[in-house]
């Protein structure tokens, strides 16, 4: 198992925000997390990555507690690309992607060849390559998604975690996005609203509802026409696409 | 290969770019030697400096000798250091806050730091053991503690710390009004007001022992930074994320931004805007990467403190304006230029 959650508690105040949440994502698999607005997701990727600690339950990276690893021991497997990250400074792509190698490089070592193939990679993976002198401020939406995906990548990591990738992305730079995330070779987990992309791309789903997981399981397991009402309280029917054979769902007015 | 090649241009450039600096730096720091009622040409200044270190053995006038080396050059020196610690401490809140009007006053320094001095000058504090200076310097520091407790530690975000920041500029500028008010005569409240503004009038060798020290380990520690304060490009939660003890890092570069500013602010008064329009300039030259943006804002904030400070006793003859008013009318149009540019560009 790459990356497990067990029994996660995170609160704020009074207010419990991630109630008990055990899960374990599958090595080189995406899995989808899925929930209303305000049901946790974001909290839920923040202690992940070590970016909060919980009040109690552990997250393991392959059997040892991310508590016990340093925050540069995490940051060289576990990367995050987190919500409208954006900056007012005048970076390049490259300049930003290469903020990726921070975690493998010690404190006064020089630039080397292998942070240099490190960045490149990404750059290619992210299909950034030929932009990749061009300003932060000169980028599209999704170019921007597309350059923070690559500085994570440039991380190499075994677990990338994503919070609302496609958020304010045009359909063809969501559909991008997806695709470049599911071909990746490595294990994802990736908060999602749009549930027919969810559907689409993902291995495996989690729904969470109010800090807990209601479902979990391959998309045609787990997005039902019940799960709909319930969770999310719309009214949909939910059948296999001719086209993918995954769920595709339809709402109804 | 071709980035191999591409690094080593970079190297000259960066080399070329540093001599010329220097060049410049020593040019103003001769021009500002050399102004003033008994005006001094560069070559005797280059060469009391070079007779001092004993490279050569030029006769020069006794009575420029004295000038040189116990009012102007110690008085250009420290100008330089002043301008290159307020640029650096400018640079690094910018970065750390994300914020482009952030500056080392942002903290409440210079407010704190003339609640001491004037607590010192009117109210008599410490007895006569404590100097003015040292006086401001433990006044910069309570506010920087203040700020510190008020944006809860190191957990508040950047803008918990600017608005702490103004809070304690508030309330440390109302201490030092209420003390000017209740007891000050007027002589006094001119004093005080003088020392506001700033002025390289009174500092000599120890001042320039003292920050000398203090603004080279600053830039030393914060270039260790360098690549830390990059990763705040996009915020603290992506820095965290990219392994950055984002706590850790925050504390340790306000604590030197705070003895930079407190250093300078004791021993100069408040200069305005150096540490807000060199790091927006130095980043419009050279880009917003820290390895070369901190040195770009030392060596473009010494030159242009020193020749501010030519500048405040050139401008009126028999009369020193305080350097605050130079900076502020010096840097406002030329900020005003940076932003006109800024905004075409983009």
């Amino acid at each position: 198992m790459s990356i497990t959650a067990e029994n996660l508690v995170w609160r704020i105040g009074s207010r419990t925000i991630v109630d008990g949440v055990s899960f374990a994502a599958e090595p080189g698999r995406m899995l989808g997390l899925l929930g209303p607005n305000g049901s946790g997701k974001t909290s839920l990727l923040r202690l992940l990555t070590g970016l909060k600690r919980p009040q109690s339950g552990r997250v393991l990276l392959d059997g040892s507690d991310l508590a016990s690893l340093g925050a540069r021991t995490v940051a060289r497997r576990v990367a995050f690309v987190e919500q409208h990250a954006t900056t007012s400074a005048n970076l390049r792509v490259v300049d930003v992607v290469r903020l990726g190698r921070f975690p493998h490089r010690s404190w006064m070592s020089r630039w080397t060849h292998a942070d240099d193939r490190a960045v490149d990679e990404a750059l290619q993976r992210a299909g950034m390559q030929d932009r990749r002198n061009e300003r932060w401020q000169s980028l599209s939406g999704g170019e921007k998604q597309r350059t923070h995906i690559a500085r994570a990548l440039a991380q190499t990591p075994t677990e990338l975690v994503l919070d609302e990738p496609t958020n304010h992305l045009d359909i063809q730079h969501q559909i991008g996005v997806l695709k470049l995330v599911a071909s990746l070779p490595i294990t994802s987990v990736v908060a999602l609203h749009d549930l027919n992309h969810a559907a689409m791309f993902c291995d495996r789903v989690i729904v969470m509802q109010q800090g807990r997981i209601v479902a979990s399981g391959p998309p045609d397991a787990v997005i039902s026409e019940t799960l709909l009402r319930e969770v999310f309280s719309v009214e949909a029917r939910v059948e296999a696409s001719p086209h993918h054979h995954r769920p595709h769902i339809h709402y109804l007015r | 290969m071709n980035g191999e090649y591409g690094a080593l241009q970079g190297k000259a450039a960066l080399a070329g770019l540093l001599l010329g600096s220097l060049a410049a730096i020593g040019l103003a720091i001769g021009l500002s030697v050399g102004i003033g009622d008994l005006p001094i040409p560069l070559g005797t200044t280059l060469a009391a400096v070079t007779n001092r270190l004993g490279w050569t053995t030029v006769e020069i006038d006794r009575v420029y000798e004295t000038v040189i080396w116990d009012y102007r050059l110690s008085r250009a020196l420290v100008a330089a250091f002043c301008g290159a610690g307020l640029a650096l401490s400018g640079a690094i809140m910018q970065s750390l806050l994300r914020n482009p009007l952030a500056e080392p006053y942002v903290l409440g320094i210079s407010a704190g730091a003339s609640t001491g001095a004037v607590a010192i000058i009117i109210l008599g504090l410490g007895g006569g053991v404590l100097s003015l200076s040292g006086g401001a310097f433990l006044g910069a520091f309570a506010a920087f503690c203040f700020v510190a407790l008020l944006s809860n530690g190191t957990r508040g975000g950047a803008d918990r710390t600017i608005l702490a920041g103004v809070a304690a500029s508030q309330l440390f500028n109302a201490a030092t009004s209420y003390i000017v008010t209740t007891s000050g005569n007027a002589q006094q409240a001119r004093d005080v007001m003088f020392w506001l503004l700033g002025s390289f009038g009174g500092v000599r060798w120890p001042e320039f022992m003292l920050v000398s020290v203090v603004v080279s380990l600053g830039l030393v520690a914060c270039l260790c930074y360098a690549r830390t304060l990059d990763t705040f490009a996009f915020g603290d939660e992506t820095a965290a994320s990219l392994g950055v003890n984002v706590g850790r890092a925050r504390i340790v570069l306000f604590a030197l931004t705070a003895m930079m500013t407190a250093t300078i602010v004791s021993m100069v008064g408040s200069i305005g805007f150096v540490g807000l329009i060199v790091p927006h300039t130095a980043r419009a030259l050279i880009g917003p990467l820290h390895v070369r943006l901190l040195p770009a804002c030392v060596l473009i904030g010494a030159v242009f403190m020193v020749l501010a400070d030519v500048a405040s006793r050139a401008l009126i003859p028999q009369q020193v304006l305080p350097i605050g008013v130079v900076t502020a009318l010096v840097g406002v149009p030329f900020f005003s230029i940076i932003l006109y540019r800024l905004q075409r560009a983009s």
